[in-house]
């Protein structure tokens, strides 16, 4: 596979080409929200003008919404790290008699449809009080990041050398000591790993806000821009604003943390 | 897929657990006594128990939750009076007689089908591509994650946008193409919605599959290609006696994934056509949301979304049964 630089040229206006192709819905979403309020009915191919009236419009309606979204989704990644380190390096390390039992539920929990949990838990929700907050949220949200949590960090924790906490032991280190101070620093990358995509599976989510949320209060972006196009059709610079502010976290990410992704889409998937 | 492709997992790597893993036997000692044995145990549940507890809590209750809550008359009343009268299979037949499910049903499969084979594809397409080293190809590829990163509903949207059949982008395209005197009615015509929400699903899974499948193709160590040529095989000799082969084992990870991720698929639909128009888009996962948040039949739409899981847990069992006879023959 190893060919001159020149030789692989036109590859490289090919790929540039079939990722502007891929791409062009996300440059179109930049473009639309730049249009001035009304005029995107014919809305140009190139922003030539920029107007930010419709992040203006975007900010003062949903700007509260971002915040909650951005709360929730923190709150899910605390969540998700505090329950899945422990239990991944559990599975992964100690030879406990149910491990498989466990793995297998992780697996189980792959099938299951979110409208089902979404089902059981409205009613428990109203009955617990936990319709409309922020709390209800982050444990409904973490139910994606936990199961992929555990599973990045398990088929980490399996590759550290044995005789680092054996060393730990020797010299005296309890179990929590070793999870603390070895095993955690250590597996820093899988951490992070999962803890980008715990953040952008519970930003994303759209079905919990949707069913666990009733009223304004708590009310992520995502529902906040589901009910933009209901309401405002005519506002398309604003809601496409909104939208671009969504994706605003997704976009960082692949920038600041793209070895991580990269690796956690082939890891979390054949490993 | 996923659409939203979760990227987890295959398990069955991990499954078989290693050998003299366990680090804590070291410090516990082989002769410690019963009782010190059993206290190192239960400290070692610890760490499991509460994700454990978690995964009962938000994955075991619901799924017993909705199996009870199918065979009760479980509605709005419920939440006031706490009755929720047992009535047997009514909700199963209900819902599996009703004029509309054979529709739902086939459109779940189209909408699954189509979104699976093309994301498949093209995912495959992309993946042969960037295997190739040619400069910016590492950033390319890393680019081309976005469209799977971004949250459903921005997509939905923004797509919902281009695709509006006056003022979409892509109808304009089509007329100043010539392509298209009146523009396609993409979410408006019956027939052309369920293509254009298959057409967007594609769009979200070819990420997730090309990354799986460049993965796959990674681990294929290249001698092997270099012996393929020696013995005369051509590029596409090679990939059918070569690279497919080799590659079968992710292939089956990405499309059992990307089956049932798929056939569980709201977001996308909801945002894009809410079902609509005249149920064209109507799925079963998009049928069990509306029956119990928009018509609070929560009996029925727990009824509709055990035979979600149902499907699912049928296909993954038979493909992984095939897939297995497969490579044993």
């Amino acid at each position: 596979m190893k060919r001159a630089p020149d030789r692989g040229r036109p590859y490289t206006i090919v790929g540039i080409a079939l990722l502007a192709l891929m791409l062009f819905p996300v440059y179109w979403m930049v473009n639309a929200s730049l249009q001035p309020t009304g005029s995107t009915l014919q809305g140009g191919w190139f922003p030539f003008h920029p107007d930010p009236s419709g992040y203006a419009t975007a900010l003062r309606d949903q700007g509260r919404n971002l915040v909650t979204s951005l709360v929730v989704a923190l709150g899910s990644v605390a969540l998700s790290l505090g329950l899945a380190a422990p239990a991944a390096y559990a599975l992964a390390r100690f030879n406990l008699r149910g491990t498989n039992l466990v793995l297998l539920g992780i697996l189980i929990t792959q099938m299951v449809p979110g409208i089902v949990v979404a089902n059981a838990l409205y009613s428990a929700y109203n009955e617990l009080g936990l319709l409309n907050s922020y709390l209800g949220l982050i444990l409904a949200d973490s139910t994606a990041g936990i199961p992929f949590a555990i599973i990045i960090m398990c088929s980490f924790m399996r590759s550290i050398p044995r005789e680092i906490i054996e060393a730990a032991r020797v010299d005296g280190a309890g179990r929590l000591r070793v999870f603390r101070s070895v095993v955690l620093p250590v597996s820093t990358n899988a951490l992070i790993t999962a803890a980008v995509f715990t953040f952008l599976f519970t930003w994303s989510d759209f079905l919990f806000a949707l069913t666990l949320t009733t009223t304004e209060t708590v009310r992520p972006i995502t529902l906040g821009v589901y009910q933009y196009i209901g309401a405002h059709t005519t506002d398309w610079n604003a809601i496409m604003a909104t939208t671009v502010m969504a994706s605003v976290p997704a976009a960082v990410l692949l920038v600041v943390a793209q070895r991580y992704v990269a690796t956690a889409a082939t890891d979390g998937a054949t490993k | 897929m996923r659409s939203r492709s979760r990227p987890v997992a295959d398990l069955s790597p991990i499954l078989p657990r290693g050998t003299g893993q366990d680090d804590s036997a070291v410090a516990a000692g082989g002769r410690a006594a019963p009782r010190a044995r059993l206290g190192e145990r239960s400290a070692q549940w610890m760490f499991i128990v509460p994700a454990a507890a978690y995964l009962l809590l938000f994955f075991g209750y619901p799924i017993v939750k909705n199996v009870v809550m199918s065979f009760q008359q479980y509605t709005a009343t419920t939440f006031y009076t706490g009755a929720a009268p047992f009535v047997g299979l009514q909700n199963y037949s209900d819902i599996l007689s009703s004029d509309l499910f054979p529709k739902t049903l086939l459109t779940t499969v189209l909408f699954t089908a189509g979104s699976i084979t093309g994301q498949f594809v093209l995912g495959l397409a992309f993946a042969l591509f960037f295997r190739r080293r040619f400069p910016l190809g590492g950033v390319l590829r890393s680019l081309l994650l976005l469209p799977w990163l971004l949250p459903l509903v921005v997509s939905g949207t923004t797509w919902k946008w281009m695709l509006d059949p006056d003022t979409g982008v892509v109808n304009a395209a089509l007329r100043s193409l010539h392509l298209s005197s009146s523009g396609i009615p993409w979410l408006t015509g019956t027939s052309q919605a369920l293509l254009s929400v298959i057409l967007i699903n594609i769009w979200v899974g070819i990420p997730f599959n090309t990354a799986i499948l460049y993965g796959g193709l990674q681990n294929i160590p290249p001698h092997v290609y270099e012996a393929a040529k020696l013995d005369g095989a051509g590029p596409l000799a090679s990939f059918r006696h070569v690279t497919w082969p080799l590659l079968r084992p992710t292939v089956s990870v990405v499309l059992v994934l990307g089956v049932v991720y798929t056939v569980k698929v709201l977001d996308i639909i909801l945002v894009v056509t809410g079902g609509g128009p005249a149920d064209a888009t109507e799925t079963i996962a998009t049928q069990s949301y509306e029956l119990s948040f928009q018509q609070f039949d929560f009996g029925r739409g727990a009824a509709m979304s055990n035979v979600l899981i149902v499907i699912s847990l049928a296909f993954a069992i038979v493909y992984l049964r095939a897939d297995r006879r497969a490579r044993t023959v």
